[in-house]
C-alpha cells in the first residue's frame, strides 16, 4: 500500500487509501487436480450461457422496434460479453493449456459448447426476445446471488461484479414482460406465445447432474435444482402481473449444458462469430 | 543503462489524477475510483485497475490513456493489472466528482443506490422509485426514459420541468 504523508490533494489521499491492499485472491479450487475437468467445464456452462445469449441479443443492434429498446438490448449484450470473458478467461486458467477466453470462444466446435438450448434460440420477435431474456435474467440473478458466497474466492468476484449488472438486466426485462402481457391483446398473445415457446427450453437451467455434484459438493455452486424456488417466485409474481399464464409442464428439453444435443441453430451462430478468427487467427488491427 | 530514475508512487498518483475518463473528459480516471493499487515492482510501474461494467468497451481504452501518460512523463515499463474485487462502486465517486459531472451535464449516482441493486425491482413495488434532479435546471420532476442509456453506466432521464433530456450516472 503506497503510503502518501506528503502528498496536499486530499482527495488523492482519500482515493489511495480507499484502494485496497488487495491482490488476485488465491484460491485453491484452481490448482485441485481432482476438481479441474468439474470446474473447467462447469465454467464454460456459466461463460457459454452468456456468450451465446449475448450474441443473440446483440443481433437485435440497429433493428430494434425503438431507440431506447435498441441501446438497452446493445448494453445487455455487452455486459454478457464482459462476463464471458471472465468466466472463459478462468475456465482457461483452470483448464491450463494456455487457451484463453478468446480461444475458447472462437475456436471450439459447437459440441464443446455448454449452454443452454434457450440461449441459442432463434431471436423471434421483440416480445419472444424479451421472455427469453426474462426466464434467464430471473435464473440469473438467483444463480449469481448464490454465487457471491462460493468457496472459490475467484468465482465468488466475478458473482459479485456481474450481479449487480444483471440486476438491471432482470429489472427492465420483467417491467416490459408486464407491460406487453398486460398490454394489448396482440401483444398478449403475443407473449403468451413466447411463454408457451420457451418453457420447456428453460426448465433445462434446472436439471442437475454429476458435474453439478462435483461442483456443489466443493461449496462453489449450488444444486442448479436449488434455485428454482427462487425462481418459481419470482417469475410467478411477474406473469400474474403481466396477465400471462404459467405453463404446467416439467418436461425439460436437455442437451445443451452438458453438449450431447445443441439445437441446429448453435452452428449458425457460430459460423458466424467465430468467422473472422477462424479464417484470420490472431487477426488484429 | 537504468539512467531514468523511477518515480514515487505518489508522484504515479498525481500523474493519473490527469488522466481523463474517456467518455466523461472532466473527470479523471481516479475520480472515478478505478485506479484501486499503484506500487513498482523490479523498475516497473503496476497500475491495478477495475473495470466499471464488466462490458464496458472504455476499459482497454482507459488502459492505453494510462500507459502513454506514464510514457509521457518518461516510465518505461508499465503494466496494468485488472482487479476484480473490490467490485467498483458508483460510491466512489467523490463529492468533487459528482459536482464535475452536475456541471457537465450528468446527474451524478445517487449515493444510496449503490447498495440496492438487486432489490430494484422490490424497491419499486415498495414505492421506492428514485428522485433525480435535472443537472440543468435542478427540478426533481423528472422521469426515467430508460435504465440504458449512450454508455453501459448511465440511464436516459428527461426533465419534465425545462424540457431537456439528461443522461443519469446509475448506481452500481
Ligand atoms: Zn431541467
Amino acid at each position: 500500500m503506497p503510503s502518501l504523508p506528503d502528498m496536499n490533494a486530499t482527495d488523492v489521499v482519500d482515493m489511495a487509501r480507499r484502494a485496497a491492499e488487495h491482490q488476485a485472491p488465491r484460491d485453491h479450487h484452481i490448482h485441485n487436480e481432482d476438481l479441474k475437468p468439474a470446474l473447467f467445464e462447469w465454467l464454460c456452462r456459466m461463460g457459454d450461457s452468456s456468450l451465446i445469449l449475448g450474441h443473440r441479443v446483440s443481433e437485435w443492434c440497429g433493428h430494434s422496434p425503438v431507440l431506447e429498446e435498441d441501446i438497452a438490448l446493445a448494453n445487455i449484450a455487452l455486459d454478457l460479453i464482459g462476463h464471458t470473458q471472465m468466466w472463459l478467461g478462468l475456465a482457461g486458467e483452470v483448464e491450463g493449456k494456455g487457451r484463453d477466453a478468446d480461444a475458447l470462444a472462437y475456436r471450439r466446435d459447437a459440441a464443446d459448447f455448454r449452454n443452454f438450448l434457450l440461449v441459442e434460440k432463434q431471436n423471434g420477435d421483440i416480445g419472444s426476445t424479451l421472455m427469453r431474456q426474462f426466464l434467464f435474467d430471473a435464473w440469473h440473478i438467483e444463480r449469481l446471488r448464490g454465487l457471491k458466497g462460493s468457496s472459490s474466492e475467484r468465482v465468488a468476484e466475478i458473482a459479485t461484479k456481474a450481479f449487480k449488472e444483471v440486476s438491471y438486466h432482470v429489472d427492465r426485462s420483467a417491467d416490459l414482460v408486464i407491460r406487453l402481457g398486460d398490454g394489448t391483446d396482440e401483444s398478449h398473445r403475443r407473449m403468451q406465445k413466447a411463454l408457451d415457446s420457451h418453457w420447456t427450453y428453460a426448465n433445462e437451467m434446472f436439471t442437475d447432474d454429476g458435474l453439478d455434484e462435483a461442483v456443489a459438493e466443493a461449496g462453489i455452486a449450488m444444486r442448479p435444482s436449488g434455485l428454482k424456488p427462487a425462481w418459481d417466485a419470482l417469475v410467478d409474481e411477474v406473469l400474474a402481473e403481466a396477465t400471462l399464464t404459467r405453463p404446467q409442464n416439467d418436461f425439460a428439453r436437455r442437451g445443451g449444458k452438458t453438449g450431447e444435443r445443441h439445437t441446429e441453430h448453435l452452428g449458425h451462430i457460430l459460423a458466424e462469430m467465430q468467422f473472422l478468427q477462424r479464417a484470420y487467427p490472431d487477426a488484429s488491427w | 543503462m537504468a539512467t531514468t530514475t523511477l518515480p514515487s508512487t505518489e508522484q504515479v498518483w498525481t500523474w493519473l489524477a490527469d488522466v481523463p475518463d474517456p467518455e466523461i473528459p472532466v473527470i479523471s480516471v481516479t475520480d472515478l475510483g478505478i485506479v484501486r493499487d499503484v506500487r513498482i515492482e523490479d523498475e516497473t510501474v503496476i497500475v491495478a485497475v477495475t473495470p466499471t461494467y464488466s462490458g464496458c468497451p472504455a476499459t482497454s481504452i482507459i488502459e492505453l490513456d494510462i500507459e502513454t501518460a506514464l510514457a509521457r512523463q518518461g516510465v518505461e515499463k508499465v503494466r496494468i493489472e485488472r482487479r476484480l474485487s473490490p467490485s467498483w462502486t458508483t460510491d466512489w465517486i467523490g463529492d468533487e466528482a459528482r459536482e464535475k459531472l452536475r456541471q457537465y451535464g450528468i446527474a451524478p449516482p445517487d449515493r444510496a443506490g449503490a447498495s440496492s441493486a438487486g432489490t430494484l425491482r422490490a424497491s419499486r413495488l415498495g414505492g421506492g422509485e428514485l428522485t433525480v434532479a435535472c443537472p440543468r435546471c435542478g427540478s426533481t420532476e423528472t422521469e426515467k426514459v430508460s435504465q440504458f442509456g449512450s454508455t453501459p453506466c448511465k440511464a436516459a432521464y428527461r426533465c419534465k420541468s425545462c424540457l431537456e433530456p439528461f443522461d443519469y450516472f446509475k448506481c452500481i
